[in-house]
């Protein structure tokens, strides 16, 4: 499909852009795969790629009820860190956000990867306690975090208000080489890549039903036939539950709305991103200069990707009184996405009551800042039965008591 | 956006939007208590329906009269189907009948 280069793109200026090709082929669904893989979202994409890049596995199939990269991933506000407090999260959130810093180099694509440095606001002294924790636990871990003061707060991002009156700033921790990516091309770089090495990625096809015979994953049923495969890997966030269900067993997951709004751009004004766990808001500028907001998720189930009004009113709230100058801004666009959370905050990469059936899910609110990780992990899960990377990630630990309990460290907002 | 989810409190009897409710989870788990399994255990504390269609939930009426009760809602169409007391197993009758008639073919677990 040719290699992006600056050569590349001063040789098609020359003939009007008329050499370029599709990023991805859309072939008609074959009888049969080695590997089927639901969804095309980021995590999906990621996972097949490794399967054919680590593992050699190419007879392939990544199947999509509507548009690659439609789901979470292109509804994300794209923020990328590793300071979680458990080792088992540091481990792939860090081999995540490593791999994110060469991905375009590794794509041939360019996903924008900015390490603008994250900057998690402590607005009460329980915060501070909790996050002196954290940046403990990531020197021993190895990712690079620091705890800050409020001066060094204000030196960094000169637009928030330190001083304010309900929740002042008592310092952040700092993760450097956090930053943000374009979370649409983290979606068609892998795409391309796949479908480079022969893998089959098919839109437009619903997985309503799995068939199992003796315990065992046979294939799956679609709105454009049945397909027979190998290993399965479900990896459909907040639809889980429901392909769970078509499979026979229940998961520990439950889906709900996470919204997002984007203000009208504005000049640069921020460069870091700021998350404020406490009021429930976080906020960064994109390089089109919209300031982009996240906060809270809804508290119950809904699978109508549009969530409730308080929750935005409650966000912008809190994200006004931190940064006093944004009152004026128009907001442009708002959405929502359906994420699904786990029990203890954490996600599930794991083997099923079912044969060669695998799964990934539970990424809930911060799952777009893992998925290099998660496929790499997925991958060898899927391919040798084991991966040292999500051995603690696995469906029984809710049964045996082993939470990866980052509700409490990670907040609200991941 | 979508419109507020606006619940009948079966107490008081006032329509609460959801600014004034708690929500807390799917309903009609049953209880494990101590001699229990792991895996018995496991599915009280944290395996969940999650269904797209009818889902029974508990409620809790947080600014307001404080009580718990039960909801009959649907998590695809928004649309709610009915609100009932706490103090019961399964939904009642009347409940049943009003997801029936709107959602052809639904059944309560276990019904033939
Ligand atoms: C508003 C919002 C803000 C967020 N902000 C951040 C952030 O700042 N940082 C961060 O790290 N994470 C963030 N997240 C979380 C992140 O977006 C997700 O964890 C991540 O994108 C999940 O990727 P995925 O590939 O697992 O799921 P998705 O991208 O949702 O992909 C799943 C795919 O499966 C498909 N599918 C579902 N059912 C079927 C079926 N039956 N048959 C075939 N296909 C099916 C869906 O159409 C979908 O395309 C945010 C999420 C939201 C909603
Ligand atoms: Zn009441």
């Amino acid at each position: 499909m040719g290699h992006y280069s600056a050569l590349a793109v001063a040789r098609e200026a020359l003939r009007d852009h008329r050499g370029w090709q599709r990023a991805w082929k859309s072939p008609e669904p074959r009888r049969r795969y080695d590997v089927v893989i639901v969804g095309a979202g980021g995590h999906g994409l990621a996972t097949a790629y490794h399967l054919g890049k680590n593992h050699g596995i190419t007879n392939v199939a990544i199947l999509e009820k509507g548009w690659l990269g439609g789901g979470n991933t292109g509804r994300n506000t794209t923020i990328i860190r590793s300071n979680y407090l458990q080792d088992a999260s540091a481990a792939i959130y860090e081999k995540a956000r490593a791999l994110y810093e060469t991905l375009s180099q590794d794509l041939n694509y360019n996903v924008m990867f900015s390490p603008r440095g994250v900057m998690m606001l402590a607005q009460t002294e329980h915060e501070v306690r909790g996050y002196r924790r954290t940046a403990h636990a990531n020197a021993l871990q190895g990712v690079e975090t620091e705890f800050i003061e409020p001066k060094r707060v204000k030196e960094l991002c000169p637009i928030i208000e330190v001083r304010g009156p309900r929740y002042p700033v008592l310092g952040a921790l700092w993760q450097p080489r956090g930053g943000t990516a374009r979370h649409d091309a983290v979606a068609w770089g892998y795409a391309r890549r796949c479908s480079e090495m022969g893998m089959d990625i098919i839109q437009k096809c619903e997985v309503t039903g799995i068939r199992t015979s003796g315990g065992e994953v046979k294939g799956v049923v679609t709105t454009r036939g049945d397909i027979d495969c190998g290993k399965l890997g479900i990896v459909v966030a907040g639809h889980s539950g429901h392909l769970a269900e078509m499979a026979g067993f229940r998961l520990p997951v439950e889906s709900v709305a996470l919204q997002a709004l984007v203000s009208e751009p504005v000049k640069p004004c921020m460069d870091v991103v700021v998350m404020a766990n406490t009021v429930h808001g976080y906020m960064s500028q994109s390089d089109k200069g919209e300031m982009v907001i996240g906060g809270g998720a809804d508290g119950f189930i809904n699978y109508t990707q549009r969530g409730s009004f308080s929750h935005i009113e409650e966000t912008v709230r809190a994200l006004v009184e931190t940064f006093p100058m944004i009152s004026r801004l128009k907001m442009l666009r708002h959405w929502g996405g359906i994420v699904d959370m786990t029990g203890d905050r954490s996600p599930i990469l794991s083997r099923t009551p079912v044969g060669n059936l695998f799964i990934n899910c539970g990424w809930g609110t911060g799952g777009f800042k893992a998925i290099p990780g998660s496929g790499w992990g997925f991958a060898e899960l899927m391919a040798k039965g084991e991966s040292p990377l999500c051995a603690e990630c696995g469906l029984d630990r809710f049964r045996e008591g082993r939470f990866i309990d980052e509700s409490v460290a990670a907040g609200v907002a991941h | 956006m979508r419109d507020m989810l606006i619940l009948t409190c079966p107490y008081c009897g006032i329509r609460c939007d959801e600014t004034e409710l708690a929500p807390g989870g799917e309903a009609h788990l049953k209880r494990f208590g101590p001699g229990s399994s792991d895996e018995e255990f496991e599915a009280y504390l944290f395996m969940r329906a999650n269904p797209k269609g009818v889902h029974f939930e508990r409620w809790r009426h947080a600014y307001g009269c404080g009580k718990w009760f039960h909801a009959a809602r649907n998590t695809v169409t928004l649309e709610v189907y009915g609100t009932y007391s706490a103090q019961v197993h399964e939904p009642p009758q009347e409940i049943r009948d009003a997801i029936s008639t709107r959602v052809p073919g639904w059944r309560w677990k276990g019904e033939s």
